[in-house]
């Protein structure tokens, strides 16, 4: 019997980051954070949020005097930032520690203070920890996250900060960071592209090769289960992984901005469009392993590891469960054309990165703080310590990647648009209390589409009522 | 409504003499001051923890709010959010027969169970200490560790059971199997829970009146049946209460399990998805977690009526 089971947490030895996914690792992570409290000012879900601070929009408080000069990176940084960080596995908790001490030996005056909290309770008290007392930088992701608390005025404008960093990031990147408004709220330090993930030597044994479409695709499937082959590894117990799927298929069948607008609730989910993105599904459904809504991520990668399954379309952070010689055999492609119009023009991305919050008690510092963040020598320190993700900067130094890195690095720089991830786009309260059951349904009935899409669309239509 | 001149009734042999009615003693002032902090303080604690919250919940469901922002920024929707509950909000009729599920084996399994070992280990058999402790470590561990264990005996394709038997079950999978494996887990614990309830009860039955029922011939079904379960009474109350309320509140099984979806809804889950974490949908979650309140009441309510009336009658 094999030693490692479904939800306990990876070894911190492999772990870059944990996804950011309140659902995952409810396991002994959750148990264990339990005991962990965090010792923020602003934790404690009870404390109501009406009696802790004024609205932000109380025009700027004393705080907000810093003006615009900002600190342009190098020795002008002063006094204690404090740092608020959900990168509680030791390898990033690691790695931003390396990029907190470089950055006080570059500015003796600055002392920064880490105050690592649990990743999923970060995430689940970030209402009120940012309408509490936040410390004055805090670790958050790009996308509609990002910009729901810039447009609710929870997080502090930092476009100064970007025109000294801009240049070293693609549009694309800028774009992530920019809110509803024209303004930068968000600095990005790496991410990690999601796509079929293989291995080499199972492909060379069976003599296959890497689909390019969608009608190859399929022929490659059959082809494994006649091999005795589960073709498609499928995982989506904890609910959120098959986001992926439904995600990139989206992409493929309908664009980029199609995604774009159904995640904000500006295109109906019963549009002829998304029926045919699940009809797409059901069918690769059919090669998918099953009891998917059984299997945690970990074990569909283990089954991937074991040469059980064929192909497994995840996020790259599936290399944690590799090691030694089966992440030597590790390999990826994008996920095949469906459309030719769209080709395979989009991934998704996600984008990890930090913010500032509303009124820093020290936002000159922090200001100095996220320019430093945003350089390619602090992104070369990150993913030195955390060799899982690619760095977001484009001056970054990649002499340094695996083999699995380039290729995520190569991907991402290919594809011209780059989603965040359906939970990412966008608002949490639809994708955790509606998209998870709805595709949990799907998955279980892929017959009744139009069922489906209407109880989505109708659910939809309340929520972003609100 | 203290007659100030009693007329005691001159006691007839046997029978017990009249106890005086509460409250017709006079108490001095430092009497009714210590009293009333005995009183007050708990009173005023619990209202303002456990009444005020509550009420405030029920205002809130009438609400739609993103907790952000002040008071001010809750929009009133007056009934919206129950309407949605019921109609619109395909989770939530699962969730309600997931609890009475819950409350069913508990009630129907598990109490009996419990109740059985109880007696086996009331007999002093060999080893009782043993099975005494095997039985009743699962009480001991938090639920979250139960969730775990059984995760890693259910697991499809490294779980115990499937390795052990060649079986391909999804046991947690599939919605129609997975309620029922947790509710094995569930009563896994439970059992234990009562049976040391019972066992406490069951020894403080005076065994005189047990060797009193077998000298006129009952047999040891009859005794059981008879006299020592009617003895139990006290401790069957406490045990239903118990019962009800582990099956209201249960939770961290099925969230550690897979975060109570896919055929393992629950109310409490329900409640937390949607008013933890991000979703922040507090009217929302506050009108689902009153209706679990309003469920719990039921059975409260109907509790304390019988126990008054009980009282009363005796």
């Amino acid at each position: 019997m094999t030693r490692r089971f479904g939800p306990t947490s990876p070894s911190p030895r492999e772990v870059g980051f944990r996804v950011d996914r309140r659902t995952m690792l409810k396991g002994i992570a959750g148990a264990g954070a339990l005991a962990a409290v965090p010792t923020l000012a602003a934790c404690g879900g009870s404390s109501s949020p009406s009696g802790s601070s004024a609205p932000a929009s109380s025009s700027g408080g004393a705080a907000a005097s810093a003006g615009t000069g900002s600190a342009g990176g190098a020795g002008a940084a002063k006094g204690t930032i404090t740092f608020g960080s959900n990168g509680s596995d030791a390898v990033p908790k690691a790695a931003y520690q390396a990029v907190a001490d470089a950055f006080k030996a570059k500015n003796s005056g600055a002392d920064v203070k880490i105050n690592t909290v649990d990743h999923n309770t970060f995430q689940e008290q970030i209402n009120s920890y940012l309408q509490g007392k936040p410390d004055d930088v805090f670790t958050w992701f790009a996308g509609y996250r990002m910009r729901f608390f810039a447009a609710k005025n929870l997080a502090g404008d930092i476009s100064d900060v970007w025109q000294n960093i801009g240049a070293d990031f693609s549009d694309a990147f800028k774009q992530a960071s920019t809110g509803d408004d024209g303004k930068q709220y968000f600095v990005p330090i790496y991410n990690y592209p999601w796509a079929v993930f293989y291995r080499k030597s199972v492909f060379e044994k069976g003599g296959y090769t890497v689909p390019k479409t969608w009608d190859e695709l399929k022929a490659l499937a059959t082809k494994m289960k006649g091999d005795g082959l589960a073709p498609v590894g499928f995982a989506d117990k904890d609910g959120w992984p098959a986001m992926g799927t439904f995600d990139i298929i989206n992409m493929r069948v309908n664009g980029y901005q199609f995604h774009v607008d159904l995640m904000a609730g500006k295109e109906s989910w019963e549009d002829a469009k998304v029926k045919d993105v699940f009809s797409h599904w059901a069918e690769l459904l059919q090669f998918s392993e099953q009891g998917a809504l059984g299997r945690t991520w970990q074990e569909a990668a283990g089954n991937l590891k074991n040469k059980k399954s064929g192909m497994y379309v995840l996020g790259s952070f599936v290399g944690q469960q590799f090691t030694g010689a089966d992440l030597e055999d590790l390999d990826f492609f994008a996920f095949p054309e469906i459309n030719p119009e769209h080709g395979t023009d989009s991934i998704d991305a996600p984008i990890d990165g930090l913010m500032m919050a509303k009124k820093p008690k020290n936002e000159e510092g922090a200001k100095a703080f996220l320019t430093y963040v945003g350089s390619a020598e602090a992104e070369n320190t990150y993913l030195k310590t955390d060799s899982n993700d690619v760095a977001a900067n484009k001056q970054a130094d990649t002499s340094g990647y695996n083999a699995l890195q380039k290729k995520a690095a190569e991907l991402i720089g290919a594809s011209k648009n780059i989603a965040q991830f359906l939970d990412r786009d966008t608002r949490p309260d639809f994708a955790s209390t509606v998209i998870i059951p709805s595709f949990q349904s799907f998955i279980k009935n892929p017959k009744d589409i139009d069922g489906l899409t209407k109880n989505i669309q109708s659910q939809a239509k309340s929520i972003f009522a609100s | 409504m203290a007659t100030s001149t009693q007329q005691p009734a001159a006691p007839t042999a046997g029978a017990p003499a009249p106890r005086r009615r509460r409250g017709s003693r006079r108490f001095s002032g430092r009497d009714k001051l210590v009293l009333g902090l005995m009183l007050g303080v708990p009173t005023v604690l619990h209202v303002a923890l456990v009444w005020l919250p509550a009420v405030l919940s029920v205002v809130l469901s009438f609400g739609k709010w993103d907790g952000i922002g002040g008071v001010s920024s809750i929009k009133w929707v007056g009934a919206d959010n129950y309407h949605q509950i019921a109609t619109n909000y395909p989770p939530f009729w699962p969730a309600v027969h997931h609890n009475l599920y819950w409350l069913g084996v508990l009630l129907l399994i598990g109490t009996p169970l419990g109740l059985f070992f109880a007696i086996l280990l009331d007999k002093e058999l060999k080893g009782s200490r043993f099975y005494q402790s095997a039985l009743y470590t699962p009480v001991v561990l938090s639920l979250a560790l139960v969730g775990f264990i059984w995760t890693l005996i259910y697991s499809n394709d490294q779980g115990l059971i499937n390795n052990a038997f060649g079986s391909h079950v999804d046991w947690l999978g599939n919605p129609k199997v997975n309620i029922w494996a947790v509710l094995v887990a569930a009563t896994w614990k439970h059992v234990g829970y009562i049976m040391v309830l019972y066992l406490a009860g069951l020894k403080s039955v005076d065994t005189s009146i047990k060797e009193a029922s077998s000298i006129d011939g009952a047999t040891e079904v009859q005794t059981f049946r008879y006299v020592v379960f009617p003895a139990l009474r006290p401790v069957n109350v406490v045990v239903l209460v118990v019962t009800v309320i582990e099956s209201l509140r249960a939770f961290d099984i099925v969230y550690i399990l897979n975060g109570g979806t896919n055929g393992l809804e629950l109310l409490s889950v329900l409640i937390t998805q949607n008013i933890l974490g991000e979703a922040s949908r507090l009217g929302f979650g506050s009108a689902i977690a009153v209706i679990l309140l309003v469920i719990s009441l039921t059975f409260i309510i109907t509790y304390l009526v019988n126990t008054f009336r009980r009282e009363a009658e005796s």
